[in-house]
Parts: C-alpha cells; structure tokens; sequence
C-alpha cells in the first residue's frame, strides 16, 4: 500500500453500503441514515465477526443432517428409496452421466462446505491479526459471495421432482426431511457471507502502520 | 476512467419491459412435462411451490416463492418504477432511491438463473424413467434471465443514483 494513501474514514467519511455516496460523520455515532438513499451508515458492518460466527456455527451443525438424512424418498411399485445428496451423485455417476454428477457434487457438497472453511479462515484472521496477503483473503471472500447462491440447485431439483413425479401407486418422489436442514444451510452461509466486512482485513494492516 | 453507458435508461427499461412479458409467460404455461404410460403430468413453477406446500415444507416452499417469483418480479417492477418517470422527463417517483436500495440489495436471493440449472439436473435425472417433454416455460424463462442479466447490465448506478438524488 502506498504510504501517502489516506482511507475516507481518517477523513471523518462514512461510505454508504447502497448507494456509495461519502457521507461526513459527526462526532455522536448515533442511528445515521443515508441523506441520498435512506440506508442505514456506520463505517463498518456492526459486529461483523460476532454475527458472522455465530451464522457459520448454526451452519456447520446443520450441514451434518443436511448430509445424512435423505434429501427425497421415491416410492416406485411398493419399493422405498431413500436419496441422501450423496446417493444421488454416486447414482448419477453409476449412470454415466458423470457431468450432472459434478455440478451436482459441487453445488451441494464442495461450495457449502468450501464456503464454510474460507468464512472461518477469514474470521480467524482477523481475529488474529493477520497480515497475511490480505488481497488474495479479499478475493476469498468475493468469492464466497458470488458463489454459495448456487448452491440452491439442488433444492430446486427436489422441487421439481415432487412437483413431476406424482403417478400414484406407479412413482411418487416426496421431498426428505435433509432438504429443510440443507436450504437453512444455503441461506444461513449467505447471510454469515454477507455480515462479513471486507474491510476488516485491511484495518489491521493500517492500524500497524 | 469512468465513462456513463450510452442510452442505459432507455436500455434498460426496454429490457425490463421485455422480462415482465417474459416472465408472465414463464409463469402461466408448464414448463416440464412428464409421460409415461399414456399418462401425462405437466408442472408450473407455481403447482410446484404448491406441491411442496402441501407436503407440509412450508419453509422450502416459501424459500422457492420468493428466490424464483417474488424477488425477481420485485426487482422488475422496481425498476420500471423507477425508470419510467426518468423516461418520460417528469421527476423521480416517490422515494425511487430507496426502491433502487431494495432492488439493489435483494439481487443476490433472486435465483432464476439456478432454478434453470435446476430444471436441467431434473431433466437428465427423470430421463431414465420416463419421457419428459420440456414446455413453452424453459425457453421463456432462458430467455427471462439474459433480458433480465442486460437489463441490469445496461443499468448505470452511478447515473442513476445522481438522477435519483433529490438532495440538490
């Protein structure tokens, strides 16, 4: 970082989250509203690193069931099955279509629990104090953010066979007790990604300056 | 260097017309059907959610409304509200920042773009049981996400945000 470069919050400025305008903060940190946009300001996300943890523990217990319990139940001709996220990628790899194996393995399985590591690993850091490489950390957490909507997929999947496969006592496909526990995940991770300040990373490394 | 993008309102209201026409289509027909057996089941994203209901995953069902239905149809109507005044010359509608806020901050839980993905999996994972035939649907909402994708594209915030901004 260059050493002549001075943040707006040395200068007093606030950075509306919405709509970027550079708002002078007075001296009383009261409830301050967004004079363009009506946001409400503070110079960083309040208790990020609270809330963020405390939505990444929720998160991590609810991923256990989201895995183990079945995700749909398909009754065709008298005989149950029960699918968990797993069975049905193994299933689909078994098949031959090993694509649809990926993108389903990857949205449900890997980004979840990715996603999972990296928001610990960045909370940690700044816990910490690290100065570890922050830019590439910055990068970790757009990332994080562009990524975990698509995670969705596969409750979109059980949405669609529950909605299709109803023929009576031929095939039926209800929904499984896993697809609540794993879309709390989804949604879950999005808000801890979300509560998450960025610019955390960077205030360490200026405060040692 | 920071240039405006050229026409954006125009642009962009006339692609966000375009998805709201898109988007009652996506809405009104099936978009899979499923035969087997001289039996035939067609689904719309709205049996769908209705379906999940009724299986008592009020949750889910919820979830599914408002990330494929409720969000985008927001955003759409959010933006003609705001554009439409700007077009027509007149001032910016009434607290049109703030709707802007909104549009702004509900993007990342409107999930249309993954429910097609969704539709796909489903597609290949039913054709080993029976036929499925995809609907009118599929095509509109494809058509739905990339109109919606340059509608947004073609936005320009910082443009946007000057007009809107009743301050001066």
């Amino acid at each position: 970082m260059k050493e002549n470069a001075i943040t707006a919050y040395q200068l007093g400025l606030v950075n509306c989250h919405d709509c970027h305008l550079l708002v002078e903060i007075p001296h009383a940190h009261a409830d301050l509203l967004c004079p363009r946009c009506g946001a409400h300001l503070h110079p960083r996300k309040p208790n990020s690193l609270a809330r963020t943890w405390a939505l990444v523990c929720a998160a991590i217990i609810l991923y256990i069931p989201a895995n183990v319990l079945p995700m749909t139940i398909t009754t065709a001709l008298g005989s149950k099955q029960a699918d968990t996220i797993i069975s049905g990628v193994i299933y689909f790899m078994q098949n031959g279509s090993w694509e649809i194996a990926m993108v389903i393995f990857i949205a449900s399985v890997f980004v979840p629990f990715v996603k999972l590591c990296i928001l610990i690993f960045l909370v940690l850091s700044v816990r910490f104090r690290s100065t570890w490489r922050p830019k590439d950390r910055t990068i970790l957490y757009r990332l994080t953010e562009l990524v975990g909507r698509w995670s969705m997929v596969d409750i979109y999947v059980v949405t669609i066979l529950v909605a299709l496969v109803k023929l009576g006592a031929i095939a039926t496909i209800v929904a499984g007790p896993a697809a609540v526990y794993f879309a709390s995940v989804v949604v879950i991770t999005m808000f801890a990604a979300e509560s998450f300040d960025p610019r955390l990373i960077w205030d360490v490394i200026e405060e040692d300056v | 260097m920071y240039r405006h993008h050229p026409n954006s309102i125009d642009r962009s209201l006339s692609l966000t017309l375009a998805a709201l026409v898109l988007f009652l289509l996506s809405n009104s027909f099936p978009f899979l059907a499923m035969k087997s057996g001289g039996f035939i089941q067609e689904t719309t994203l709205l049996t769908g959610i209705h379906e999940l209901w009724k299986q008592e995953l009020q949750g889910l069902a919820i979830l599914v409304l408002l990330t494929c239905v409720l969000v985008p149809l927001a955003q759409m109507l959010g933006l003609l509200y705001i554009l439409l005044p700007l077009k027509l010359g007149r001032r910016p509608a009434l607290g049109a920042a703030r709707v802007f806020r909104l549009v702004q901050e509900v993007a990342p839980w409107g999930m249309m773009e993954v429910f097609m993905v969704g539709i796909l999996v489903a597609l290949v994972k039913l054709g080993h049981m029976a036929t499925i035939v995809p609907g009118t649907s599929v095509f509109s909402f494809g058509a739905l996400i990339f109109a919606m994708a340059a509608a947004f594209s073609c936005l320009d915030p910082h443009l946007l945000w000057d007009r809107l901004d009743l301050r001066r």
